[in-house]
C-alpha cells in the first residue's frame, strides 16, 4: 500500500466542508422564488376521512395554496409501492394495500399525510395547516403485531384479510420438527425485537422545482439512492419521465436505511411545484421524523433450538410475526424474509432449519430496513438462544458456540446462503483475549464487594452484505437488479473524476474510493474527485445500503479502472515502442517493466486527448464505465463481548467494556472502518438499553421526541475495543466483505446476555431500561 | 411558534410596567423551557418580556452563611461559583446537573422556580433549604410558593427577583435522571442544620415537589442513610409514566435520598 | 417585525424579522450561515450550538431578538484567517465526524467545554459535558478522542482560543 492507497488511515477529504460549516444539505438549498411547505397529518391512527375543507387555510397570510389527495389523484400521481414480491407458503402473492401519497378516503397511522400547505414562510404554512379542517370518523385501532392477527381486530386494508400481508416459510419444516423431536435438549424462547426509530440527525427534507419552460423537474432530497428515487418516481408514481426528472441527494446527514425509501413528501413537493408554479421545500421537524420515517425491527418470535447429547445443534425452528406498520414501505417485505431468515444458521452447523414469518399490518408507522435490516433480528434470536442454551446445559457460552462453529468453506446453509469464507474461531478467540474473558470471575467478585452485579455476554454474528446478485434477488422477488455502476473519467492533465452510483451520507466514499484509484495508479488522492448523488451527473446507480458500497460499488470502480488501465497501457506501449504486456503502472508512471523507459501518468492522459499519436484505430479520450453485478453475497462475521455492571438499587446498567472482533475481509481505510463499527455498536447498545418506541392503545406515538425516545449519548457509552481478523471475500475483486452494519447486528444480544448474566434472570426484553432491570433484579 | 412580540426590559420596574400594558404577556428569562414549549405551540404568549438583561437580578452574594442568588443568575453561574460551593455545595452541584452545558448557560434559577416543572431540580433545593423567594412585590417562603405541578403562588405580573437562604451545615442533591429528557425521575435534596433535617423530592410526586417528612424526622435523630431503612414514600402519590412506574419512582426516591445523605456526610 | 442587530463572526449584521424568529433561523435564512443546523424540536440534539457572548448556547432555543446586541460566533467564524481551529483539526485527524450534520454543534460545544475546563479534561468529563449533543454516526468514540486531543493541543492557550 502507498501512503494514500488501500489500507492507509487517511484523514477524510470530505471533512473540511463539514468542520467549517460548509456542508450542503437539502435544507441549505435555495432556489429563487422558493416557498415553504408543511404537511397536514392525521392526528388519528385509524379513521375514515369524511371531508377536507381548505378554504380557511387558503385565506391565511402568505399562503400560496393548499392541496389535498383528490387533486393529486386527478393528476394521475400513483400510489406508493413495495418493490419486493413475497409469496406466501400457499403460493399466493403478498397482500399489498394501497398507500396514497396524500390520503383520500382513509388514514391508517398518526402522521399519515392528508394535505400540503405552501406559504411564504414555514411559520405561515404551519399556521395555515392548523386551519385546514379535516372531518374524521375515527375507527378502532390496533398497534400490536400479535393482536392484529386475532379475530375481531380492526381491518386496516380491505385486500389484506385479518391484516396478514403474507405467511412465508423457508427451509424444511418436517425434517426440522423431527430433528427437534429427537433432540436430547431443546431450548425454547419467546423473543421480542423492539421497534426502533432510525433518527439520522438530519431530518428528511425535499425541495421540488418544476421548470415550466423546460418542462423539467428537479428534486433535492435526503436520499441514500437518488437514482432509485428517480426510477420509482418515474416508473410507478407517474411524477415525470426519467429524462425530465433530475434527483439530487447532496450532503445527506445520515441514513441508516431510513433514507432508502421514497416517501410521500418528495412526490408531493414535485407535483405541488408544478401545480403552484413555485419551487416547494419541505423539511421535517423531529417529531414529524419520529411519526413518519420508516421505523425498524418490531418482531415477535418463538424459537426452538435442539441439541444432541454432545451439545451439537440438530435443529432450529423459528416462528416470527413481523410488524410492517400501516403501509408496505419500499423494501419492507424483504427485510423480515430474505434479509432475516436466510441468516438463521448464523455461524453454526445447523442441519435442519425452518423459519416461518407472518408479516402484518398495524396502525403504526411503516417499518422497513434499519441498519442491519433483518440480520440483527436473526442474530438476536440465535445469540439469545445460544446463551440461554449454554446456561441450561451448564456449559460455557463460549464453548457451546465453539463446538458448533462452521469450519469448512464454502458452506451451504439450509436457508439459501452459501458462505464463501470465514474464520469464526479467530474472531471468537480475539474477542475473548481482548476482553480478558478468563479474568471475568475475579472482576465479578470485586464488583460484588462494591454492591454491583457484574455480567459478561457474548454474541457471534454473521450477516449477508454486498447486496446483491441481481439474478438471485430477482428470483426471490426483487423488482430491481442490485448491481452498481461506475465511470472513471481521466482528464487531459491526468486528474480523475470517479462517478459512482453509490451514495455517501457519512461513509467517507470521497476518501476511500479515491484511495482505491490512488492505489492503482500511484497518484495522490487529492487528484481524484468522487462524484455522486446526482442523476444528471452519474448515469445510473443503486445507492448505498446493506453495506454494499465497498463490496459492490468499489468493485464497479475496479472494473472501470481495469478498462482505463488497459487503454492507458496501449497508449504507453505505442509511445514507448514497447509490448503492451510489458507495461506497468506504478507511482504515477506508466513504464516498461524492468527499464527506465517511462511516461508520467499525466503524459499518457494528455496523449489520449491530444490524439496526435494514438495506436491505429484507437478512439481519443480516456474514460471508461462499468457495471458490476456481484456473484454472491458477502459474509462479514465476528464476535462481540460486552461486560456490564448493574446497580441493583436503581437497575441502571453501565457498560464497562465492549469488545468487537470483526472479519470484514480486506479493508481500504481502517480508521473509517473502525468508525463504522463504533457507530453501529452505539446503535446496537441503544437498542438494547435505551431506545423504546411506544404507541398507546389509541395509536398515538408516546415517544415522538428526544424527551421520551432515549438516544444514546456520550455518557451512556464506553470507548470501544475494536479489532479485525481477515479472511478475504472470494467473490469480488477487492476481497471486501463490508462493515457498515455489523456493529448494530452483533451488539444487542451481547448486551442483553451480559445483563441477564449479571442479574441471574433471563426474562428481560429490550430496551433493558433501568426500570425493567430493577424489576428483573427483584424478581430473580 | 405562534406569532408573538418581544420586549427587553432593563429594570424590574420596566418589566412590570411592560407586562401591565401587554395583552397576554409572559416573562421570559433564559427561555430554556418556555421557548421549546412555544415552538411546540403548547404556549402562545402574545408578548414576551425579557428579564435576562436586568442587572439587579443577577449575581450571587454571600455573607457568612447567608446566600442570595439573583433570579436571572444562570445555572452555569451557580454551578461554577466557588464561593457558593464552599458554603452550600449541594446547590452548586444541583445546578451543574440541570439540562446540559448549553442550557445551563441560558437557563436561570428564577425561571426554573417560576415554572415549577414537577421534574425540575431547583424547587427541591428551595424547599429543603427553606429559601425565601423574593419578588417585586413581596417575599414568599418556599413552603408556600410551590403549589403543585406548574403552579406557584406568583401572581400574573409578579417577578421573582432573587432567592435567599441560610446555608445549612450539610447538604447534597442526588438525582436519577430520565434517560431521555434528563429531567429528574427522582431528585432528592437533603439539608441538615443540627437536628433540623429537610428532605425535598422532585420528579417523583404527582403534585410536584414535596417534603418527605417521615424521612426528615428519622434523620433528625440519626443522620445516616440507614435511618431510611424501613421507610417508604407513598406509592399512591408518585407519578407513573412510560419511563417509571410509581413503584419504581418510590424506590428511586429512597435510593436517591440515601445517596444524598451519604454524600452530605 | 423588529429590526435585530448583532455581531456575527465579527461582522455587524442586522435584519428585519418576525419576533418569533429563532436565532438559528436568523443565522441560516437571513445571513446564509447554514453551518448551524436544526436536528430536533426539543432543545436536546445540540446541532444548533453557537457561542453567544462567548458561551455555548442552543440557537434553536433562543429568539433572534434575545440575542440582539450580542456577539455571536458560528462554526463559520471559528477558523481564524482560514487556519482551522485546533478542535476542527482534531475532528478531522481523529475521524470525529461521519455524516457531518451534528459536527458544527459538536465542535462549538467542544471549544466551549475546553475553555471552561481550562484545558484540563479527561474522558469521563468529556462524555458528561457532551450531554447536550447527540451524534448518531460515530458512537462518540472518535469525538471524545478528538476533544481530548484538541485539549492537549491547545494546552494553556485553551482559555483564549474560542473567540
Amino acid at each position: 500500500m502507498g501512503i494514500e492507497g488501500i489500507g492507509a488511515r487517511v484523514a477524510r477529504k470530505e471533512d473540511k466542508r463539514f468542520i467549517t460549516g460548509k456542508g450542503r444539505f437539502t435544507e441549505d438549498m435555495v432556489v429563487p422564488g422558493m416557498k415553504q411547505a408543511v404537511f397536514v397529518r392525521s392526528p388519528h391512527a385509524h379513521a375514515n376521512i369524511k371531508g377536507i375543507d381548505v378554504s380557511a387555510a387558503k385565506a391565511m397570510p402568505g399562503v400560496i395554496d393548499v392541496l389535498a389527495g383528490d387533486e393529486l389523484a386527478e393528476d394521475g400521481i400513483g400510489s406508493l409501492i413495495c418493490g419486493w414480491m413475497i409469496h406466501s407458503r400457499d403460493g399466493s402473492p403478498m397482500n399489498m394495500g394501497e398507500w396514497r401519497p396524500l390520503a383520500q378516503s382513509k388514514v391508517r397511522y398518526v402522521g399519515d399525510a392528508v394535505a400540503i400547505v405552501i406559504a411564504d414562510t414555514r411559520a405561515q404554512a404551519r399556521d395555515a395547516a392548523e386551519a385546514v379542517e379535516v372531518e374524521y370518523k375515527v375507527l378502532p385501532v390496533v398497534t400490536d403485531p400479535a393482536e392484529t392477527l386475532q379475530d375481531g381486530a380492526p381491518q386496516i386494508h380491505d385486500n389484506a384479510p385479518g391484516n396478514l400481508i403474507f405467511n412465508w416459510g423457508i427451509g424444511e419444516e418436517e425434517a426440522t420438527d423431527s430433528a427437534l423431536a429427537g433432540a436430547a435438549h431443546v431450548t425454547e424462547m419467546e423473543i421480542v425485537n423492539n421497534r426502533l426509530v432510525p433518527n439520522a440527525m438530519e431530518p428528511r427534507a425535499a425541495l421540488g422545482h418544476y421548470d415550466a419552460a423546460e418542462d423539467h423537474y428537479t428534486c433535492w432530497t435526503t436520499s441514500q439512492n437518488p437514482h432509485v428515487a428517480r426510477l420509482v418516481m418515474s416508473a410507478f408514481y407517474n411524477v415525470a419521465p426519467e429524462n425530465k426528472l433530475r434527483v439530487i441527494a447532496p450532503d445527506v446527514g445520515g441514513g441508516f436505511g431510513s433514507k432508502i425509501y421514497i416517501y410521500p413528501e418528495e412526490i408531493v413537493c414535485l407535483w405541488a411545484s408544478k401545480k403552484t408554479g413555485v419551487p416547494v421545500k419541505w423539511v421535517a421537524d423531529r417529531t414529524e421524523a419520529f411519526l413518519t420515517d420508516a421505523h425498524g425491527r418490531d418482531h415477535v418470535t418463538k424459537v426452538k433450538m435442539g441439541f444432541d447429547a454432545d451439545n451439537r445443534i440438530v435443529g432450529l425452528k423459528v416462528d416470527t410475526i413481523a410488524n410492517l406498520g400501516a403501509y408496505m414501505s419500499l423494501f419492507s417485505s424483504a427485510t423480515p424474509t430474505y434479509l432475516y431468515a436466510t441468516l438463521l444458521s448464523g455461524q453454526y452447523n445447523i442441519p435442519n432449519i425452518y423459519g416461518n414469518v407472518r408479516a402484518v399490518y398495524t396502525n403504526t408507522a411503516p417499518v422497513d430496513a434499519y441498519r442491519g435490516a433483518g440480520r440483527p433480528e436473526a442474530t438476536y434470536v440465535l445469540e439469545r438462544t445460544m446463551e440461554t442454551a449454554a446456561r441450561e446445559l451448564g456449559i460455557s457460552p463460549a464453548e457451546l458456540r465453539r463446538a458448533n462453529l462452521i469450519r469448512e468453506f464454502p458452506h451451504q446453509t439450509p436457508v439459501i446462503m452459501n458462505y464463501d469464507t470465514g474464520d469464526f474461531e479467530a474472531s471468537l478467540n480475539a474477542a475473548m483475549k481482548a476482553a480478558d474473558y478468563d479474568g471475568f470471575p475475579a472482576r465479578k467478585a470485586e464488583a460484588e464487594g462494591r454492591g454491583k452485579k457484574r455480567g459478561i455476554g457474548m454474541s457471534c454474528y454473521i450477516e449477508a452484505c454486498g447486496i446483491a446478485p441481481s439474478q438471485a434477488v430477482g428470483s426471490l422477488g426483487a423488482g430491481v437488479g442490485l448491481w452498481e455502476s461506475a465511470e472513471v473519467r481521466v482528464n487531459a492533465v491526468g486528474t480523475i473524476e470517479v462517478l459512482t452510483g453509490s451514495h455517501s451520507h457519512g461513509q467517507g466514499h470521497e476518501t476511500t474510493f479515491a484511495q482505491l484509484v490512488s492505489d492503482r495508479l500511484g497518484i495522490p488522492i487529492d487528484n481524484v474527485s468522487i462524484v455522486h448523488g446526482d442523476t444528471d451527473k452519474v448515469q445510473m446507480g443503486m445507492g448505498t445500503y446493506g453495506s454494499r458500497s465497498g463490496a459492490v460499488g468499489m468493485s464497479a470502480i475496479v472494473k472501470a479502472l481495469d478498462k482505463v488501465e488497459k487503454k492507458a497501457k496501449m497508449i504507453a506501449a505505442h509511445l514507448l515502442e514497447a509490448d503492451e504486456a510489458d507495461i506497468v503502472i506504478e507511482n504515477g508512471q506508466v513504464k516498461v517493466a524492468g527499464t527506465d523507459k517511462a511516461l508520467g501518468w499525466h503524459e499518457v492522459a494528455l496523449n489520449a486527448y491530444t490524439a496526435h499519436n494514438l495506436p491505429g484505430g484507437m478512439e481519443p479520450g480516456l474514460k471508461e464505465g462499468a457495471f458490476y453485478d456481484p456473484a454472491n453475497f458477502t459474509f462479514p462475521a465476528g464476535c462481540y463481548i460486552c461486560e456490564v455492571e448493574v446497580d441493583p438499587q436503581t437497575g441502571k446498567t453501565e457498560i464497562i467494556q465492549f469488545v468487537a472482533a470483526d472479519d470484514f475481509g480486506n479493508i481500504i481505510n481502517p480508521m473509517i472502518v473502525e468508525g463504522q463499527v463504533h457507530g453501529g455498536v452505539a446503535q446496537g447498545i441503544g437498542q438494547a438499553l435505551l431506545e423504546g418506541t411506544v404507541y398507546d392503545e389509541g395509536g398515538q406515538l408516546l415517544t415522538a421526541s428526544y424527551m421520551d425516545y432515549c438516544m444514546p449519548r456520550a455518557g451512556d457509552l464506553p470507548s470501544f475495543q475494536v479489532s479485525h481478523q481477515t479472511t478475504e471475500c472470494t467473490t469480488n475483486p477487492l476481497g471486501i466483505k463490508g462493515c457498515g452494519e455489523a456493529g448494530a447486528i452483533g451488539s444487542p444480544p451481547a448486551v442483553i446476555n451480559a445483563i441477564t448474566d449479571a442479574i441471574g434472570n433471563n426474562n428481560l426484553t429490550m430496551p433493558a431500561t433501568s426500570q425493567k432491570v430493577w424489576a428483573a433484579v427483584n424478581a430473580a | 411558534m405562534y406569532e408573538t412580540s418581544y420586549h427587553r426590559a432593563e429594570s424590574v420596574e420596566e418589566a412590570a410596567k411592560k407586562m401591565g400594558t401587554a395583552e397576554g404577556g409572559k416573562y421570559v428569562a433564559g427561555g430554556q423551557t418556555l421557548i421549546p414549549t412555544m415552538k411546540q405551540r403548547l404556549a402562545s404568549p402574545d408578548a414576551l418580556i425579557d428579564l435576562r438583561h436586568i442587572p439587579d437580578m443577577k449575581g450571587i452574594s454571600i455573607n457568612g452563611k447567608d446566600v442570595r442568588i439573583g433570579a436571572a443568575t444562570t445555572h452555569a453561574e451557580v454551578a461554577s461559583s466557588a464561593d457558593l460551593d464552599a458554603v452550600c455545595p449541594g446547590i452548586a452541584s444541583l445546578a451543574g446537573h440541570i439540562g446540559d452545558p448549553h442550557v445551563r448557560h441560558m437557563g436561570t434559577i428564577g425561571g426554573s422556580i417560576a415554572n415549577n416543572d414537577p421534574a425540575a431540580d431547583y424547587p427541591a433545593a428551595m424547599l429543603a433549604l427553606g429559601a425565601a423567594i423574593h419578588t417585586n412585590k413581596r417575599e414568599i417562603a418556599a413552603g408556600d410558593f410551590f403549589a403543585g405541578m406548574f403552579e406557584t403562588a406568583l401572581e400574573e405580573d409578579e417577578i421573582i427577583t432573587a432567592v435567599s437562604f441560610t446555608a445549612p451545615e450539610k447538604c447534597a442533591y442526588s438525582k436519577f435522571p430520565n434517560p431521555a429528557s434528563r429531567y429528574a425521575m427522582a431528585g432528592v435534596f437533603v439539608a441538615r442544620t443540627g437536628d433540623d433535617v429537610r428532605v425535598a423530592v422532585t420528579g417523583a410526586g404527582m403534585d410536584g415537589v414535596f417534603r418527605w417528612e417521615e424521612a426528615e424526622s428519622a434523620l433528625g435523630s440519626n443522620f445516616a442513610a440507614s435511618a431510611l431503612e424501613g421507610l417508604a414514600v407513598n406509592e399512591g402519590e408518585m407519578l407513573s409514566d412510560i419511563h417509571g412506574s410509581a413503584e419504581y419512582r418510590a424506590n428511586l426516591v429512597k435510593v436517591m435520598a440515601m445517596r444524598a445523605i451519604a454524600e452530605a456526610g | 417585525m423588529s429590526k435585530v442587530e448583532m455581531t456575527v463572526n465579527g461582522r455587524s449584521v442586522s435584519g428585519d424579522v418576525e419576533d418569533r424568529t429563532l436565532l438559528v433561523h436568523f443565522l441560516r435564512e437571513h445571513l446564509g450561515l447554514t453551518g448551524t443546523h436544526v436536528g430536533c424540536d426539543t432543545s436536546q440534539c445540540g446541532a444548533c450550538v453557537v457561542h453567544v457572548d462567548g458561551k455555548a448556547v442552543k440557537s434553536c432555543t433562543m429568539l433572534a431578538a434575545q440575542a440582539a446586541r450580542a456577539e455571536v460566533t458560528t462554526i463559520e467564524g471559528l477558523a481564524a484567517g482560514g487556519e482551522l481551529h485546533p478542535v476542527q483539526a482534531a475532528f478531522k485527524e481523529h475521524h470525529g465526524l461521519q455524516c457531518g450534520f451534528c459536527t458544527p454543534g459538536m465542535i462549538m460545544a467542544a471549544v466551549d467545554m475546553i475553555n471552561r475546563h481550562s484545558g484540563k479534561l479527561d474522558e469521563k468529563t468529556v462524555r458528561a459535558e457532551l450531554e447536550g449533543n447527540i451524534c448518531r454516526c460515530t458512537g462518540y468514540h472518535n469525538i471524545v478522542k478528538a476533544v481530548l486531543a484538541a485539549t492537549e493541543q491547545m494546552g494553556g492557550a485553551a482559555k483564549v482560543a474560542a473567540e
